[in-house]
């Protein structure tokens, strides 16, 4: 098993979780080591309940892992919700002044930090988060410099009076951690290295960036506001136009205008918003004007919980607008896919000119990887596929120019707005070459057939431009896990714990959701000796997609929707439990209360 | 709305016919609207491939496919929102939006106030006939109480809108009525509409002579009265903009209400824009900027 260490803060909302939480990303990531932050919350300003985890190591740290070595209680809810959730080795740091401990497992050190004696309260009302980071900073065995430093950068603005403030608690907490506290078993290493830690709504955003989207719009809906959050701050510097819309049908429809005009453009929302915006994706297929629109899930129906993360919008995407068209949707398999996928769903999007849509989720959205920057690349390949900008370039040879010839591939030349000698009507009613609709008084089913399989052969050359999913780990392995999406990272993890307890596992992860080379996924399966569809929702919607388009049944499947993620331990007892015929669906219960 | 257009570019009105004429009722006052904007568009000498006319669903909405300039006929109240997304990816583009009132004021209503109060630098041109022409005769957001229409067959019980009071209260920053039958007058209007750096609103009662009998050609006629018959009358003035939209019935006030200059459009209030049109902005970011993206998150 891979060495990792995880810590976990928990607090009310406004009790300055998140700083602790960001010094010990900065620290970690700047010693080269890996992490993963995950933020289970409530929608809630102040009060409430959150509970932060960050795990790290010498390795990709893919998920939040099954262990808490290091509690962070910033009050009394907070102790009591999760000390059980400790084993042997692992220890408790809280202000021994306002909070009671419990009684710890077996192993478990408490460690009580007399504050006001410490710090002084009065001044200082987070004293009690600075003295634990300082406190447990030692017990990892990391030198007191690096967090002076990151101490000095947070609280920069404020100055130096602040800063030195800060500074000094954080010393007391880790030399009171010298001599009364044992340090943890592992000592965190250092490697040469430096990474980057970014949320999934920071690499989609910056992934639209490098893919040169030059327009940017939408209307706040947690879990996706990050993209719009990183695009206005970062939109002069970047060139990109950003918009904050009145509502997301009119997100949809500008989105469309400038891409229309010539820009590529991007829109990122959550289910609720998407669902307003389907009529404007028909839109983008009928002109054959491609956007791309992210779709960060969080758990439904209707406004549902807006700060647990689901895998519960797939259906919607795949019937989003009424009628046939070609489509492209595809989920990022982690943080650092989420900045890879931008680029290459917009050369897609656009060589075919549909709407292309990016299936995130909260997960991925709201939580932190450290990603090497060699990863951020921002010079992608770029492909604007056939498109007319200037007077010269692009058929019009006959002196008529066809926007939606007919053609083999079933694209046609597009020219934008403010080219001579293309002047033309993009219409969302049917329409011939010409674009003269052929809704009204040329109705004519010849030319509407002709239409249709011109735009739906383009859906023959979306197949071949994308890739066919691959099966990770052994062939001959006892178990196939299935997922799509976000669970990449803890499927792989219970993968190599199942491995290591003698059942040899591998898996199949789709990223392409349509097309979704069907012939392939069967070619794979069809060897496989045991198969479970693992899955953040209710009803197995991926499952039931598998079926519609291959008829593969699996043999089992693990689902959660209880708004929180799965634990690699999860998946490891679940496919234990079906192993020894126990059941076939498993739904896993989440053991942290948040 | 435009740069001061070249001399020496020529438009006869011959090369804005679209590719098909259209097929609205004989007598349709949308014929007159298309006339108009298409004589504006002459006189002004804009180069229709500079010219972007987008517009919803309704019978008005089909106007895009009948002249020809750079077109869109897009969803049933979303005109407003992809215009929106055309002027900012090209402001080099004279956008006009073209519908009715039921596309406008109805389905597309809170569009219409937010690219208003936006200042957003377009021309909306709304065909006024206070009924559901397309969908065979329903009670539209403008039709007056008491009207009876097929899904209102006892009569309107609902106040209508009054576009040019929500226009002015919206922060629209150019706002005027026309009447579809007043070539002339209508064609100054637009002109000036296509000028004006900002939201243009121009209302024009355009008659449906197949479903709305109360408000016909005959019943417009008597009531028009020109605001620029009255000497009197500033347009720099809100408060007397706002006193003259309430006036209906007897007489009914077309032209110019209101105009002022002084509010940035939306694409002039945003620096991304200063360096040119998106449209033809290198889609690659200098290295230097994206390794200070990257360097933020270290």
């Amino acid at each position: 098993m891979k060495q990792t260490f995880a810590i976990g803060i928990g607090g009310a909302a406004g009790q300055g979780v998140a700083t602790p939480g960001d010094i010990f990303a900065k620290i970690f990531s700047r010693r080269g080591l890996h992490l993963n932050a995950y933020n289970a919350y409530q929608s809630i300003i102040r009060g409430g309940h959150t509970f932060l985890t960050i795990r790290t190591g010498l390795e990709k740290v893919t998920n939040m892992g099954d262990r808490v070595d290091l509690l962070i209680p910033l009050n009394q809810d907070a102790m009591d919700r999760h000390l059980g959730l400790l084993s042997h080795g692992a220890a408790c740091i809280y202000n021994s002044d306002t909070i009671k401990p419990g009684v710890g497992a077996e192993g478990v050190q408490l460690c009580p930090l007399p504050v006001a004696k410490l710090a002084d309260i009065t001044r200082n009302k987070v004293a009690q988060n600075t003295l634990a980071v300082g406190a447990g900073l030692n017990m990892m065995g990391i030198g007191f410099p690096a967090l002076r430093e990151v101490l000095a950068e947070q609280f920069k603005k404020k100055g130096e009076a602040i800063v030195s403030e800060n500074v000094d608690i954080a010393r007391a907490g880790y030399d009171y951690a010298t001599t009364n506290f044992r340090p943890f078993a592992w000592p965190l290493p250092m490697t040469g290295k430096s990474y980057a830690v970014l949320s999934g709504n920071i690499a989609m955003a910056m992934g639209g960036a490098a893919a040169g989207v030059k327009f940017y719009c939408a209307y706040p809906m947690s879990p996706a506001t990050g993209v719009l959050h990183w695009m206005a701050a970062h939109a002069r510097k970047a060139g990109i136009m950003v918009r904050q819309v009145e509502d997301e049908i009119g997100v949809v429809n500008m989105a469309i205008g400038a891409a229309h005009a010539g820009v590529r453009s991007m829109c990122a929302t959550s289910g609720g918003g998407f669902a307003l915006m389907s009529e404007g994706l028909g839109l983008s297929a009928m002109m054959e004007t491609p956007v791309v629109v992210i779709d960060c899930q969080r758990a439904g129906p209707s406004t549902g919980v807006p700060t647990k993360t689901e895998q519960g919008d797939l259906w919607q995407m795949l019937g989003a607008a009424f009628g046939d068209y070609p489509r492209v949707l595809a989920a990022p398999l982690d943080i650092g896919d989420c900045f890879k996928i931008i680029p290459e769903i917009f050369n897609i999007a656009d060589r075919f000119q549909c709407p292309g849509i990016v299936l995130c989720d909260l997960l991925l959205s709201e939580g932190r990887l450290s990603v090497d920057p060699k990863d951020l690349d921002f010079v992608p390949v770029i492909d604007r596929g056939e498109l007319i900008t200037t007077a010269s370039s692009g058929p019009n040879g006959d002196g008529v120019y066809k926007r939606y010839k007919i053609t083999e591939s079933g694209v046609s030349p597009r020219a934008v707005p403010g080219v001579p000698g293309y002047t033309h009507t993009a219409a969302s009613d049917e329409h011939d070459e010409d674009g003269v609709l052929i809704s009204d008084e040329f109705t004519n089913s010849t030319k509407r057939r002709a239409m249709m399989e011109k735009r739906m052969r383009k859906v023959a050359g979306i197949e071949v431009a994308v890739p066919p999913p691959e099966l990770w780990g052994p062939r001959d392995a006892d178990i196939t896990l299935i997922g799509w999406g976000s669970t990449k990272g803890v499927i792989e993890e219970a993968c190599e714990i199942l491995t290591e307890q003698g059942i040899s596992a591998n898996q199949l992860q789709i990223r392409w959701l349509v097309p979704l080379h069907g012939d392939a996924i069967l070619d794979i399966l069809k060897c496989a000796r045991r198969t479970i569809i693992v899955e953040n929702n209710y009803s197995g919607q991926f499952a039931r997609y598998l079926r519609s388009e291959t008829s593969f049944v699996p043999d089992g499947y693990i689902r959660k929707y209880d708004g929180e993620p799965f634990m690699p331990h999860h998946i490891v007892e679940a496919v234990k439990e079906q192993l020894i015929g126990k059941s076939k669906l498993s739904v896993p219960a989440h053991e942290i209360l948040v | 709305m435009v740069t001061a257009p070249a001399a020496t570019n020529h438009v006869a009105l011959a090369d804005l016919r679209g590719k098909v004429d259209p097929d609205w009722c004989p007598g349709c006052g949308d014929f007159g609207v298309l006339a108009a904007v298409q004589k504006a568009l002459v006189e002004l000498r804009i180069p229709n491939h500079n010219v972007v006319t987008i517009s919803g669903i309704g019978c008005s909405s089909n106007f895009p496919g009948f002249i020809n300039t750079y077109g869109m006929h897009t969803l049933h109240g979303r005109a407003l929102a992809v215009a929106t997304g055309v002027k900012l990816a090209n402001h080099d583009l004279t956008v006009l939006v073209t519908g009715g009132d039921g596309d406008g004021f109805g389905i597309g209503g809170n569009h219409f106030v937010h690219s208003m109060r936006r200042n957003v630098d377009l021309l909306y041109i709304v065909m006024d006939n206070q009924i559901y022409g397309l969908t065979t005769g329903q009670t539209s957001p403008t039709s007056r109480v008491g009207m009876k229409t097929k899904s209102m067959p006892f009569g309107n019980i609902e106040a209508p809108v009054n576009p040019i009071s929500l226009a002015l209260a919206a922060g629209a920053t150019f706002v005027a009525r026309g009447f579809s039958a007043e070539q002339k007058h209508l064609t100054g209007l637009i002109k000036q509409g296509i000028l004006h750096k900002g939201f243009s609103f121009l209302d024009v009662f355009s008659p449906c002579v197949t479903y709305n009998h109360d408000n016909t050609y005959q019943w417009f006629r008597p009531r028009m009265k020109k605001l620029e018959d009255d000497p009197a009358y500033d347009h720099a003035d809100w408060m007397a903009a706002m006193g003259k939209s309430l006036l209906w019935d007897e007489e009914i006030p077309i032209g110019k209400f209101f105009e002022r200059t002084d509010v940035p459009t939306l694409h002039g209030a945003e620096p991304v824009l200063n360096a040119g049109p998106l449209a033809h902005a290198d889609t690659r970011i200098p290295v230097d900027v994206t390794q200070a993206f990257v360097e933020e998150l270290m």
